[in-house]
C-alpha cells in the first residue's frame, strides 16, 4: 500500500522521513565500509588511524595473505555447496511435484512431518548424524557435508516447490494424463518449463544457507575438509602472534563475497525465498 | 467402450505409474523418518545415559538433566538467551516496522534503499561476527573512532565486559536481521487496501494514527511470522557467538547452542550435551506449537 500522500511536496515531515531513512542506510553500510577500508590498510595505518580513516597507502597485502590462508577452504566450500545445492533442489522439485499433483494416502501426513524440519534445531541431530557419517566412512570429508546438507535442506526445498505447484491448476495435469502422458513426461514437458522462478528461489536459498553454514562445517569436518566459514573463524579467533586485522577483514570479505554477489545479481529471488521460507503454506 | 489391445498392454505400465509417485517420495520419507525423527529419538535416548566421550547405553535416568540444572554455565546460557532473544526480537521488530512504514511513503529510489537494508541477511553470521568484533574492539574500534571525532569521554568496551557482552551480540544480530523484518512488513503493507486509509483520512485521522490503529493491527499475521523467525534465529544462534566472543569473557556470553556444542564435542559430556539439545528442542516446540495452532485455526475460519 502506498499511503495516499496528499502533498508530495517538501514538508517538514517528509524531510524527517528522508533523514531517518538516510541515517539508516549509513548505519547498515558502516560495517561493510569498515571491512573494506581495513582490508586495504597496512598494519601501521590500522594502529595509527581509526575505523573510517582513509589508508595512507592502499595496500593489497591483507588480501594476498588472506587468500593464501583460506583459498583451499574456499574451494572446499565450492565442492560442498555446488553438489549439495543441485541435489537438494532436484529432490525438492520431485517431492513437491508428488506432494501437490500425485497425492496419495499419507502424503499429506508426510508433508506435515517434513515441514517440522524447517524448525528443527540441528543440535538434536548432530550426534547421531556424526555417528552415521563415521559408519559410512564419510566423517571429515566434503562428501559427508554434502550428504548432511542435502538431508537437512530437503524440508525447505520441498516446501518451496510444493507451495509453488499447488497453485498450478489441476486441469493441466489431468488433461495430460488423459492423453496418456506419464509421471515423468508430465514433469519434464509441462511442470519443469514453468518452474524457472521457483528453481531460482530454491537455488539461491540453498546456496546462501549452505555457503554460510558454520554448525555442520565445524562439527562434521576437520583440517583439510573444512569450509570457508570454519577457516575464517579459526583465522580470526587464533590468539597466536600479532593480530593482523587487515588479513581478518580481507578473509571475511572473501567468505562473504559469493553470497553478496548472488544477492546483488538476483536480489529479487533472494527476497522471495526469504519470505517464502518465512510464510509457511 | 471396448477394451482395446493397447489398453491391455498398458496395464502393467499403469501399475508402475501408480507406484511411481510413492517410489519417488520413498527416499525422502526414509530420510525424514530416520534422519529427523529417528535421530531426535536417538539424542533423547542419549540424554538418559551416562555417555561421556563415547556413547554408552547405560541408563542414568534423569541424572544428566539434574547435572545440567546444577550447572551454573547452563543457567548463564539460558538467561543470556532470554536477554539476547528479548532484545534482539524487540529491537529488530521495532526497526523493521519503522523502516517499512517510512519506506511506504512514496520514497524515490525505494528499491535501492531496500537493497541496502537487506544485504546483511546474505552474509554468514561468521562474517557478521568478524566485522562487529572489529567494530566493537575496545581501544581500536568505534571506541577510538568517536574519541578521534571529538567525543573525549567516549568508552565502548562491552566486548570485554562480562555484564555487557550480550549487548554486543544483540547489536550484530539486529544489524543482520532487521532489514529482513523490514522487507516482510513492507510486503505486508503493499497488500493493505488503500481505501481503508482513505476512509480513515476522510474521518480526519492523522497518518501516524491511521498506521498505529488501523494498518499495523491488520498485519498481525506478518507480525507473528516475524516473531517466529526471530525466535528461531535466537534459539539457534551459535555461529555469531563463536565468531564474536566464543562465549567469553569466561562464559558470560554463552548461549544454549554454544553450550551444547562445547559440552558435547569439546568436553566429552555427550549425555549432558544431549540433554541440553533436548531442552532446546523443547523451547522451539513451546513457540512453534501455539503458532501452528493459531495458523491452522485462522485458516479454518477463513
Amino acid at each position: 500500500m502506498h499511503s495516499p500522500a496528499d502533498k508530495p511536496a517538501l514538508s517538514l515531515s517528509r524531510i524527517a522521513i528522508h533523514a531517518v531513512l538516510l541515517i539508516a542506510v549509513l548505519l547498515y553500510l558502516v560495517p561493510l565500509v569498515v571491512m573494506l577500508l581495513t582490508s586495504f590498510k597496512t598494519p601501521e595505518d590500522i594502529s595509527t588511524g581509526n575505523l573510517l580513516s582513509w589508508p595512507t597507502v592502499v595496500s593489497g597485502i591483507g588480501w594476498v595473505k588472506a587468500w593464501g590462508t583460506v583459498n583451499g577452504y574456499f574451494w572446499n566450500s565450492i565442492l560442498i555447496t555446488v553438489p549439495a545445492v543441485l541435489i537438494s533442489t532436484a529432490i525438492g522439485a520431485l517431492n513437491g511435484y508428488v506432494l501437490s499433483m500425485w497425492r496419495f494416502r499419507g502424503s499429506q501426513l508426510f508433508f506435515g512431518l517434513l515441514l517440522f524440519g524447517c524448525f528443527l534445531p540441528f543440535q538434536t541431530v548432530l550426534l547421531p548424524a556424526s555417528f552415521t557419517l563415521g559408519k559410512l566412512g564419510l566423517a571429515s570429508t566434503t562428501s559427508g557435508l554434502v550428504l548432511v546438507h542435502v538431508v537437512y535442506g530437503l524440508a525447505f526445498t520441498t516446501l518451496f516447490f510444493r507451495n509453488f505447484y499447488v497453485s498450478i491448476p489441476d486441469a493441466l495435469v489431468k488433461a495430460a494424463r488423459l492423453d496418456g502422458a506419464g509421471f515423468f513426461t508430465i514433469f519434464r514437458r509441462i511442470i519443469l518449463p514453468m518452474s524457472t522462478p521457483i528453481i531460482m528461489v530454491c537455488l539461491i536459498w540453498q546456496f546462501t544457507q549452505i555457503w554460510n553454514d558454520f554448525l555442520f562445517g565445524v562439527v562434521f569436518s576437520s583440517g583439510d575438509s573444512q569450509p570457508i566459514t570454519v577457516a575464517l573463524n579459526n583465522l580470526v579467533n587464533t590468539s597466536t602472534g600479532a593480530k593482523e586485522y587487515n588479513v581478518d577483514m580481507a578473509a571475511a570479505m572473501i567468505a562473504g563475497l559469493p553470497t553478496l554477489l548472488v544477492y546483488v545479481v538476483a536480489g529479487k529471488y533472494f527476497v522471495r525465498g526469504l519470505t517464502a521460507g518465512a510464510v509457511k503454506g | 467402450m471396448t477394451t482395446t489391445t493397447a489398453q491391455l498392454r498398458a496395464s502393467p505400465l499403469d501399475a508402475l505409474q501408480r507406484w511411481l509417485p510413492k517410489l519417488v517420495l520413498a527416499p525422502s520419507m526414509f530420510i525424514v523418518l530416520v534422519g529427523f525423527y529417528g535421530y531426535i529419538l536417538w539424542t533423547f535416548v542419549l540424554s538418559f545415559t551416562t555417555s561421556t566421550f563415547l556413547p554408552t547405553y547405560k541408563w542414568a535416568g534423569l541424572a544428566q538433566y539434574a547435572r545440567l540444572f546444577d550447572n551454573d554455565r547452563w543457567w548463564v546460557a539460558s538467561k543470556n538467551l532470554l536477554l539476547f532473544g528479548g532484545l534482539f526480537i524487540g529491537i529488530s521488530l521495532a526497526i523493521g516496522v519503522l523502516l517499512a512504514v517510512l519506506l511506504d511513503q512514496r520514497i524515490r529510489r525505494e528499491g535501492f534503499i531496500r537493497t541496502l537494508y537487506l544485504y546483511p541477511m546474505a552474509l554468514s553470521m561468521i562474517v557478521t561476527g568478524t566485522a562487529w568484533k572489529w567494530l566493537l574492539n575496545p581501544g581500536m574500534g568505534l571506541d577510538k573512532l568517536l574519541r578521534d571525532w571529538g567525543w573525549e569521554g567516549f568508552r565502548l568496551d562491552w566486548l570485554i565486559d562480562p555484564d555487557r557482552v550480550v549487548y554486543c551480540l544483540v547489536i550484530a544480530a539486529v544489524w543482520q536481521a532487521s532489514g529482513f523484518i523490514m522487507a516482510m512488513f513492507l510486503a505486508g503493507l503493499r497488500g493493505v487496501d488503500p481505501s481503508i486509509i482513505r476512509a480513515a483520512q476522510m474521518d480526519g485521522a492523522s497518518l501516524p494514527r491511521i498506521y498505529w490503529t488501523v494498518v499495523l493491527p491488520s498485519l498481525r499475521p506478518v507480525f507473528f511470522s516475524a516473531l517466529m523467525i526471530l525466535s528461531h534465529i535466537a534459539i539457534k544462534s551459535f555461529d555469531l557467538v563463536a565468531a564474536m566472543t566464543a562465549g567469553g569473557p569466561g562464559y558470560s556470553s554463552d548461549l544454549p547452542a554454544m553450550f551444547m556444542y562445547s559440552f558435547t564435542f569439546s568436553r566429552g559430556q555427550m549425555g549432558m550435551g544431549s540433554a541440553s539439545a533436548i531442552l532446546m528442542l523443547g523451547a522451539i516446540l513451546a513457540i512453534l506449537v501455539p503458532y501452528l495452532y493459531s495458523e491452522l485455526r485462522s485458516k479454518r475460519h477463513a
